[in-house]
């Protein structure tokens, strides 16, 4: 990749700020470059928030619902999945799909919800309600 | 920069393309070593290729252009006859406590980090990545000032969101690790450093194993082939291989780029000009490498049809091109 190769794309994802890359110089030297971001990352990124995103707000209207516990928003709000939640909670992963069912969620002793709470970075009452 | 406290020497912070590379060559700079990222990443013999189709991401295979965490630090140690300490810590607060201490008798101190947990990373690149490095070199009140090698200059991280970023579990969970050189010789760069750590590489690239090198490449575009157009799983699985290439971390064609900066550097720095056509030749394999990204990103976006039997030839194409590389550039070094 040349100088004029590296991508000065202004992607939306970098937020502003640079990512460093090694390029070509009019001579063939190797030199540090710094990009403001490619479309093909950008794409790919945007993409990967958006199904996130979705799952998220398809959650929060199953909670609204009453089909499912604020468990299952908060964990896709925080960008994880089951296999994720439950690794990072130690619970195996059909305990964590109980617990996305509000009857399981309701009854949860109070050191499970904290261990849940713990793990997605919040407090307990916040993990009972939507935002 | 931030003013360090006055026990510290001055910390040069520089811009990485890579964490790791970044930490491990900001950290030997500052210990009076001259290294550079590309040297340590090629010294390291840290360019690579796995495809771990049984280590899920978000239900997604793991596929990585490089060593796994923390193979450039020790890769490095080898060579360079140095010695490292690393440390785990089965409670935040005992991370925290010995994390201060060192930073009191003026030690740089490299962490492994989750991308997730860390505030100032833009919000849209908070991903669950468990092996993300930095380089803490000293405290303010409540704010540790961190030399995160992706980003142009250093930053500033409350107490509280290092822990949690240290101490995220879950898959390459950190369990709070920290590492910092114990020893540093200065060992002067050889011709024989050179060709060791380029035949230690050539080897992990042709390794006879399906799953890593061109073998996984050749593996990954065989699954890839067999993907159902139609389906929107199918969609979701190009945009992620494009994302494991050149979102998290470095990218693909970025590690191929690193790689011959560093055939270039080091072809000056000990005589070996044969080193230079192949410098040229791994910039324009990391081009192809581009060129199947943004082929992806377009399928993505729908702007292109869902081809995955092209994707997979394109991916072929490039397993070729490595495999024929590879072999010359082992008997340049023979």
């Amino acid at each position: 990749m040349d100088i004029e190769g590296v991508p000065q794309e202004g992607n939306a994802t970098l937020a502003g700020h640079r990512k460093l890359m090694y390029a070509r110089d009019a001579e063939g030297r190797s030199v540090a470059v710094g990009s403001r971001g490619w479309e093909a990352e950008e794409i790919v990124t945007r993409h990967a928030i958006e199904v996130i995103d979705a799952q998220a707000a398809e959650a929060r209207e199953r909670v609204r619902a009453g089909a499912a516990s604020p468990l299952e928003y908060w964990m896709y709000q925080r960008r994880m999945d089951v296999a994720l939640l439950s690794q990072v909670t130690g619970f195996w992963q059909w305990r964590v799909r109980r617990h996305l069912q509000p009857r399981h969620f309701a009854a949860l002793p109070p050191r499970h919800l904290a261990r849940y709470a713990e793990a997605l970075g919040l407090d307990v009452r916040q993990l009972r309600t939507l935002p | 920069m931030n003013a360090t406290a006055p026990t510290l020497p001055r910390f040069e912070h520089r811009h990485a393309a890579h964490c790791e590379s970044g930490v491990i060559s900001n950290m030997l700079r500052h210990h009076g070593v001259p290294m550079t990222e590309p040297l340590a990443f090629g010294l390291a013999a840290g360019l690579s290729f796995a495809y771990l189709p049984f280590v899920k991401l978000s239900g997604l295979p793991l596929v990585s252009y490089r060593m796994p965490p923390r193979a450039i630090i020790k890769g490095l140690l080898g060579p360079l006859s140095a010695r490292f300490r690393f440390e785990t810590f089965r409670t935040p607060e005992a991370g925290q406590r010995r994390l201060d201490a060192l930073l009191a008798e003026g030690r740089l101190v490299g962490l492994q980090t989750s991308v997730y947990w860390l505030p100032y990373f833009p919000p849209d690149m908070r991903f669950h990545f468990n092996a993300h490095n930095l380089l803490v070199y000293g405290k303010e009140g409540d704010d540790y000032l961190v030399s995160d090698p992706v980003f142009e200059t250093p930053m500033r991280c409350a107490a509280a969101d290092l822990a949690r970023a240290r101490f995220a579990k879950g898959v390459l969970a950190p369990k709070g690790m920290m590492y910092y050189p114990e020893t540093v010789p200065r060992t002067e760069l050889t011709q024989a450093m050179v060709a060791k750590a380029i035949r230690r590489n050539v080897r992990s690239m042709l390794a006879p194993i399906p799953l890593v090198g061109v073998r996984g490449m050749r593996r990954l575009a065989a699954r890839l082939q067999a993907l159902p157009p139609q389906e929107a799983h199918t969609v979701d699985y190009i945009g992620h291989l494009v994302r494991m290439q050149e979102e998290i971390g470095t990218g693909g064609a970025g590690f191929r780029f690193i790689y011959a900066a560093f055939l270039q550097e080091a072809a000056d720095a000990v005589a070996m000009p044969q080193l230079v056509a192949f410098s040229d030749r791994l910039t324009a394999i990391g081009d192809g490498w581009r060129a199947f990204a943004l082929k992806a990103a377009r399928i993505v976006k729908g702007r292109e049809a869902v081809d995955p039997p092209r994707l997979a030839a394109l991916l072929r194409a490039q397993a070729d091109q490595e495999e024929a590389f590879f072999r010359d550039l082992r008997r340049a070094v023979a």
